[in-house]
């Protein structure tokens, strides 16, 4: 009774504000509309358009390919600064003043780390400037803001942090003497990495990966604001049929949405216990 | 790695690390310079002069959109998200630390809640007060929003505490005659008390600064982040740096609130933790 009582909120808030909309939205999006209102029904129209539009592939495949670049990116990154946190600063207070400063730009706001690339990468930004100085290019690069370029940047920029906490959490849970054992059984210090340290690691790295795929399948800020508008994601599409209230057409856009992104976190979970993890 | 001298290979590490601060703390040190920018100066470097020019078009309200009132209806709102991430997520850690029917299912769909796109959540919410003719609002609909993006986070916190806790000093706290309410007040609030403010910072900001879940639950009335969005696509001087600087400001501001108690608390808790060794007392 007392364990019912202390899960009521939390259980509570997930069905009003996740269960209830999903359901909500999985019911419209076989739902009917005309130019101003919403027809409830039961038609399959919203999901044979969506199959049917050749749009819809080309935009799954411009979001999986940020999805994959973005990962790609966060994960290499990510690895080199928690590896660098957990083997090589030695004293612990050192290790959490410099993951605070790792950890400090996730608590301020995403849209205003997007807005701070302008000055630096504009076309009279601080790269251009320096390209233009060198003598490296003759006319400023246009590609750096509002590219796709951009939206990958941001993406790794915005959420690098979530490959680099679970992987150096791993990391600080590898025991030191098995490292050791490595090293005096004649491995190379890219072996113990290849054969020790990145096995051992793995935990963390799936992790991360569903925080990143799952944070940039959904996304539409990100993509609509550093694209400039000129690049499609899943999200935005989303986004401009619910502008233009077409509900039920967004509605079965996000059904299909939700079931990839759950498809790819089911297969990520697989290799994983998330609760042993933290 | 073991001896004195550090290896080539820490060098390399330690300039790839510098340059990773550099990336991600660079842009923002670049905008928080130019919303000093003088009055004649534009959206990049170089400065024309040094003024606090684009601060003060901030509060002319007719410049650019609502910025006093978003920015109060977003300060409320992570104040109480917060309180409510703490208060909730404290409730539900304490229940899975025994094993209880569903506790599985409970867990999957709040680890779900960070994984289902935010756009998801936004539109289903909207349509949701839509349908049922409701009225969405900040302090209802959008708090609702909020929440099921901060309290997995502080699920999963209290998960990494209670793993790391010492189920002893309850138990001595009960021997000696202490009610569950005392064993809570007395004893696992006072251990658990650093991580908690950890939980309200997390609360605070994941809400302070929330866009995506916000767009269409919020309701008619903005909060900063969306306000802060429009001018991206409207406003094209400084005085969109000089909102980032302030929104910035802050973060920053809560940031060291929270970690100056965290502070507080860790020497209250050594300094009243253990009397081990002191001979009788």
């Amino acid at each position: 009774m007392k364990t019912q009582l202390q899960l009521l909120p939390l259980v509570a808030i997930l069905a009003l504000f996740l269960v209830g909309p999903i359901v909500i939205i999985f019911v419209v999006s076989f739902w009917d509309y005309t130019e101003f209102s919403l027809v409830p029904d039961f038609v399959f129209t919203n999901y044979i358009e969506l199959f049917e539009s050749t749009v819809t592939y080309s935009i799954y495949l411009n979001t999986i390919k940020f999805a994959a670049l973005s990962w790609f990116f966060t994960l290499i990154i990510g690895f080199a600064i928690a590896y660098f946190l957990a083997f090589h600063v030695r004293t612990l207070k050192w290790q959490v003043i410099l993951f605070l400063v790792c950890t400090i730009p996730f608590w301020t706001s995403n849209i205003i780390r997007m807005i701070a690339w302008i000055p630096a990468l504009g076309r009279h930004g601080l790269v251009n400037k320096f390209l233009l100085n060198l003598g490296l290019v003759d006319q400023p690069i246009e590609w750096l803001l509002y590219s796709d370029f951009a939206v990958i940047l941001a993406f790794v920029h915005l959420y690098t942090l979530f490959m680099v906490v679970p992987i150096f959490n791993s990391m600080m849970r590898i025991d030191k003497a098995v490292l050791e054992a490595a090293r005096d059984a004649g491995a190379s210090a890219v072996q113990v990495l290849l054969h020790v340290i990145i096995p051992l690691c793995r935990p963390g790295i799936a992790i991360g990966t569903i925080f990143v795929v799952s944070l940039v399948m959904g996304d539409f800020v990100t993509v609509q604001a550093m694209s400039g508008g000129q690049s499609a994601s899943v999200g935005v599409a989303m986004n401009h049929k619910r502008a233009l209230l077409q509900y039920p057409a967004a509605a079965a856009d996000a059904i299909i949405l939700l079931m990839v992104v759950l498809v790819m976190v089911a297969m990520l979970m697989r290799t994983i216990n998330i609760r042993k993890e933290l | 790695m073991q001896g004195r001298t550090r290896s080539p290979a820490y060098f390399a590490m330690a300039v790839i690390f510098g340059l990773f601060v550099l990336f991600l703390y660079g842009p923002m040190i670049a905008i928080i310079v130019l919303s000093f920018q003088g009055p004649d100066g534009g959206l990049t470097f170089p400065m024309n002069g040094f003024s606090f020019h684009w601060f003060g078009e901030l509060f002319k309200e007719q410049r650019v959109g609502d910025f006093k009132g978003s920015f109060l209806r977003s300060l409320s709102m992570a104040l109480i998200v917060m309180i409510l991430t703490v208060l909730i997520s404290l409730s539900a850690g304490l229940a899975y630390r025994k094993p209880f029917r569903f506790s599985g299912a409970i867990f999957y769909i709040t680890v779900a809640s960070l994984i289902v796109p935010s756009i998801l959540i936004t539109l289903g919410i909207g349509l949701m007060f839509d349908r049922l003719g409701l009225d969405a609002g900040w302090y209802t609909s959008g708090m609702g929003a909020h929440l099921t993006w901060t309290l997995p986070f502080g699920l999963l916190i209290m998960f990494a505490i209670f793993n790391r806790f010492d189920k002893s000093y309850e138990e001595a706290a009960r021997d000696l005659g202490a009610t569950p309410w005392q064993v809570l007040r007395f004893v696992i609030i006072p251990i658990i008390g650093p991580s908690l403010v950890g939980v309200g910072l997390f609360g605070f900001t994941l809400s302070f600064d929330e866009f995506a879940r916000s767009l269409l639950s919020v309701g008619s009335r903005n909060t900063l982040p969306l306000e802060i969005f429009g001018m991206t696509t409207t406003v094209t001087t400084p005085t969109l740096y000089a909102l980032g600087t302030l929104t910035t400001a802050v973060s920053f501001l809560i940031i060291g609130i929270s970690f100056a108690i965290i502070a507080a608390l860790e020497r209250r808790r050594r300094q009243h933790g253990s009397d081990a060794g002191k001979g009788m007392v």
